[in-house]
């Protein structure tokens, strides 16, 4: 592999890991603060994706502007479905947390199925982030991906700064690390969750709209998303932000180069790369101790 | 009298199956021998969520593997069941103990992750490579034979996979009241005690999984002989979604729930899914399924037995 292959694919596994790590973000707080597993995850992507098709028709040239709108629509759907649904699993068990969220990702995907059919789509990139940039004698690389990187790093900045600088973060990570005392000190951790579970929607949906106009939106393609985002919630640790970011930028290294060096194999590199942190420590990269 | 009878349910049921089997037409042994396959899968998992307590969401990975194994042992010329049964259980247990060695290392929401994580990684196997014929699957040229026992023949298969369920439920319940089915209770209900008492809580588990994988690739073994074909889609997760639901949907703790689980869950997959029976919705069964299992596991989280037992309580007793 020659320099400019090597820089390309570091590019690439950057971009992959820093969509995964929105997508994921979210799943390792809802865990964390909620004690909710939630299966329907993915579908939170794969309605970002969809709607991103059926948002750039409307608002054309306007790619950012939508981006926005579709924050905006998915963290409302997100606030009404903690209320309507979510507010309802705190009390279950694990297990049949699992099989409610199971059925809704039966009701998503169906509801997905009758608003737009079972085809395959493409999204196409906007005007001024058509094209590529030359990298190098012979390579080059599309503005957009340089783009969707971007605006990546800025997420997640964001959400660092959030996390671990506001008063909201303050009560996200107490949260996170000890549920039942955030109650015990009078914070309304109804309102908490619901704008945590907003977030992670929220989070989830950008990424899918991001990440739209370089895969094709095609169904199912929640499920996909939703175990790999597993297997970095389980490298990180549960409830960790700087583990899942770390853990996302691993997998999406061992995932790009495993399909340039291992072309077959290669969809099982990350989970290699799970059973050695298993080994090597059990709960996680940045997961406490138990 | 009404213990006694309550006791030998379960084998008056197989009995009745067996004799009325020669009066079913092809259509409805056809269906009864998948039920039967899915409740011995059904009850492989079952020794793990309910009798261990271990939530796994990956168990159609050994359920898939037993199938491969099935079919890719065949080959062309076809297979004596001596040693093809053997391979298929024997190579699910395999990947079982690899799985259940790294997974047991966690617990709680982790575990299921991972289990699913490990069963989506077997998935890729076989749907990535050319291993088992990639995406398509493979085909099974001549069903597995032993003697008289000949897979080939309807008739046969529905008996071989009726003792074979009968076999399963059969161990299952001889576990459960063995000194290793009390371990496994222990370690359900506080697994902390079971270590404080000087129990090797890990080894036990570990041997529940393997147990539970072998299992699985026993129904694995039986669909593949049954369908004569495999493709990727059995080791999905889609599968271990639903043979969790249907354990769930039975009853969890109770061997029969397993198999109730998977006779109702079929049956009301099939409801769902027939137009004569939900017109025009039927194209939309994911729709109404999804919404059914919601709705199920909110309302009745002691599954169809709880309900049986909240209706007459004498007969829970």
């Amino acid at each position: 592999m020659d320099v400019g292959t090597f820089l390309v694919q570091c590019l690439n596994a950057v971009q992959y890991g820093l969509l995964l790590f929105l997508v994921a973000s979210g799943l390792t707080l809802i865990f964390g603060i909620m004690g909710v597993i939630n299966l329907a995850h993915g579908s939170f992507y794969m309605l970002g994706a969809y709607m991103a098709f059926a948002l750039s028709p409307l608002f054309g040239d306007q790619f950012i502007l939508m981006l926005l709108g579709g924050v905006v629509l998915a963290a409302l759907f997100g606030y009404v479905l903690e209320w309507a649904f979510f507010s309802y699993l705190y009390q279950r068990d694990h297990l049949q947390q699992v099989l409610m969220t199971y059925g809704l990702i039966l009701v998503f995907e169906e509801a997905r199925s009758l608003l737009v059919g079972n085809d395959v789509h493409g999204v196409k990139a906007p005007p001024w982030l058509e094209g590529s940039f030359a990298l190098g004698d012979l390579m080059t690389y599309p503005w957009y991906r340089l783009f969707a990187s971007g605006a990546c790093i800025l997420l997640a900045v964001a959400l660092y700064w959030v996390v671990n600088r506001t008063r909201l973060g303050m009560m996200i990570r107490a949260g996170a690390s000890n549920r039942d005392m955030v109650r015990g000190l009078g914070i309304d951790i109804r309102k908490l969750y619901r704008i945590v579970f907003a977030a992670g929607v929220a989070l989830a949906a950008l990424a899918g709209m991001i990440a739209a106009p370089m895969s094709s939106v095609y169904p199912g393609m929640g499920g996909s998303v939703l175990i790999i985002c597993f297997v970095v919630v389980v490298i990180g640790g549960i409830g960790s932000i700087t583990g899942a970011l770390v853990a996302s930028l691993l997998v999406g290294f061992v995932d790009t180069f495993g399909k340039v060096l291992f072309a077959e194999l290669s969809g099982m590199g990350v989970y290699v790369l799970m059973a050695i942190v298993l080994i090597w420590r059990p709960e996680g990269l940045m997961g406490r101790r138990t | 009298m009404m213990a006694r009878l309550n006791h030998l349910l379960p084998l008056l049921c197989a009995m009745a199956l067996a004799l009325c089997a020669p009066l079913m037409s092809p259509y409805l042994s056809d269906f009864v021998v998948k039920v039967m396959i899915l409740s011995i899968f059904a009850l492989s998992l079952e020794l793990l969520v309910g009798m261990t307590g271990l939530v796994s969401l990956g168990h159609a990975a050994f359920y898939g593997i037993g199938a491969y194994a099935t079919v890719l042992g065949s080959g062309a010329e076809g297979g004596s069941i001596a040693w093809l049964l053997p391979l298929a259980m024997g190579s699910a247990a395999a990947y079982a103990l690899v799985v259940g060695a790294l997974s047991l290392r966690t617990r709680g929401v982790y575990f299921i992750m991972v289990t699913l994580a490990f069963a989506q990684m077997a998935y890729f196997v076989f749907h990535d490579t050319k291993v088992g014929g990639g995406s398509d699957g493979i085909y099974l040229y001549v069903r597995p034979v032993l003697g008289a026992l000949d897979m080939e023949n309807r008739r046969v298969q529905f008996y071989a996979v009726l003792v074979a369920l009968v076999g399963t439920y059969g161990l299952l319940a001889l576990i459960r009241r063995s000194r290793f089915g009390a371990a496994l209770a222990g370690i359900r209900v506080n697994e902390q005690r079971m270590r404080a008492t000087g129990f090797p809580v890990y080894g036990y588990k570990l041997a529940a999984f393997v147990i539970a994988g072998a299992l699985a690739g026993l129904a694995g073994f039986l669909l593949a002989a049954r369908d004569g074909v495999v493709n990727p889609e059995l080791l999905a997760w889609h599968n271990s979604g639903e043979v969790l639901l249907m354990i769930i949907l039975g009853g969890l703790g109770h061997l029969r729930g397993a198999v109730l689980g998977a006779v109702a869950f079929t049956l009301l997959k099939e409801f769902l899914s027939t137009q004569a029976f939900v017109g025009p919705l039927a194209d939309h069964w994911q729709l109404t399924l999804g919404i059914a299992i919601i709705v199920f596991v909110a309302l009745l989280p002691k599954g169809l037995i709880g309900m049986a037992a909240r209706l007459s309580p004498r007969a829970a007793a």
